[in-house]
């Protein structure tokens, strides 16, 4: 049985895994670290594992955490998975726009959205 | 290396602390800065940007630099009034050369999990310049265009 998460609330919506984060901030290099085996761990447990990472806690975030979605991004394509990205703050997306980023991930304004791309119900 | 003489401002009125090398121990001074752009009236939006370039100024000293052992110091030099802020962060490595870091939107580069944190800084900051070792950072943010006339802190 999985450990529950400190860092992490995962929740599920049809064959969806909607992921939360606790944590507003996603800084500290430490729990970065720790966020990312979590979800790989998630991940590759889960072949076709269809993964939605909702942001709609998250106020603030390091370069960092931009590696651990890349690196998440690769294990669920390897794992022949789809992962999404839903309710990104304005100010964050504009990392993501200035990294390029918003080009690699599919970003949804609202969970809903994203689970709708999914072919998921709510 | 004193602060760069274009960016305005007199060596003896920036704030001058040493922590240890670890992320905790940058917190109080980060904090210090960050209610010094509140008081002095910066939006949201500059805020952020400021809090990101430091910070990742901060973990390349940490990290990179001081590779992860406490025992070696980070020093930090500040100044914030409503028009303009200079930050610097030296660490105590052998530091690096910047034009050397891959361009991370380049398309070859947008898969690698690392190397944003320098080009974030670029992005937010209105100027950042380094010293000819590579292990002392600068970085000015001009606010003249926001300032809303508040006094210097």
């Amino acid at each position: 049985m999985e450990q529950p998460s400190t860092h992490l609330k995962i929740r599920q919506s049809g064959p969806v895994s909607v992921i939360e984060f606790a944590d507003r901030k996603i800084l500290e290099e430490l729990s970065i670290q720790e966020i990312q085996e979590e979800l790989l761990k998630y991940a590759e447990s889960r072949p076709g594992v269809q993964l939605l990472l909702d942001f709609s806690n998250v106020d603030h975030l390091a370069s960092a955490a931009l590696g651990m979605l890349i690196t998440l991004h690769k294990k669920v394509q390897e794992q022949s998975g789809q992962l999404r990205l839903s309710n990104i703050n304005r100010q964050i997306f504009q990392v993501f726009r200035i990294t390029r980023l918003n080009q690699m991930f599919d970003i949804y304004d609202s969970s809903q959205q994203a689970l709708e791309a999914f072919g998921a119900k709510k | 290396m004193r602060v760069p003489p274009d960016f305005g401002i007199n060596d003896a009125a920036l704030h001058d602390v040493s922590v240890a090398s670890t992320l905790q121990a940058v917190k109080p001074p980060e904090a210090e800065i960050m209610a010094a752009l509140e008081r002095c009236g910066y939006d949201a939006d500059t805020i952020f940007a400021i809090k990101l370039a430091f910070e990742e100024a901060v973990t390349n000293a940490v990290k990179h630099g001081n590779h992860s052992d406490p025992s070696k110091r980070v020093f930090l030099r500040w100044y914030v009034d409503p028009e303009r802020v200079v930050l610097m962060v030296r660490d105590q490595g052998c530091g690096f050369c910047p034009a050397a870091v891959p361009d991370p939107t380049a398309d070859e580069n947008l898969e690698r999990p690392n190397g944003r944190g320098i080009m974030l800084m670029h992005s937010y900051m209105t100027r950042v310049l380094y010293n000819p070792a590579g292990n002392e950072v600068w970085m000015f943010k001009d606010n003249t265009g926001r300032a809303r006339g508040k006094p210097a802190t």
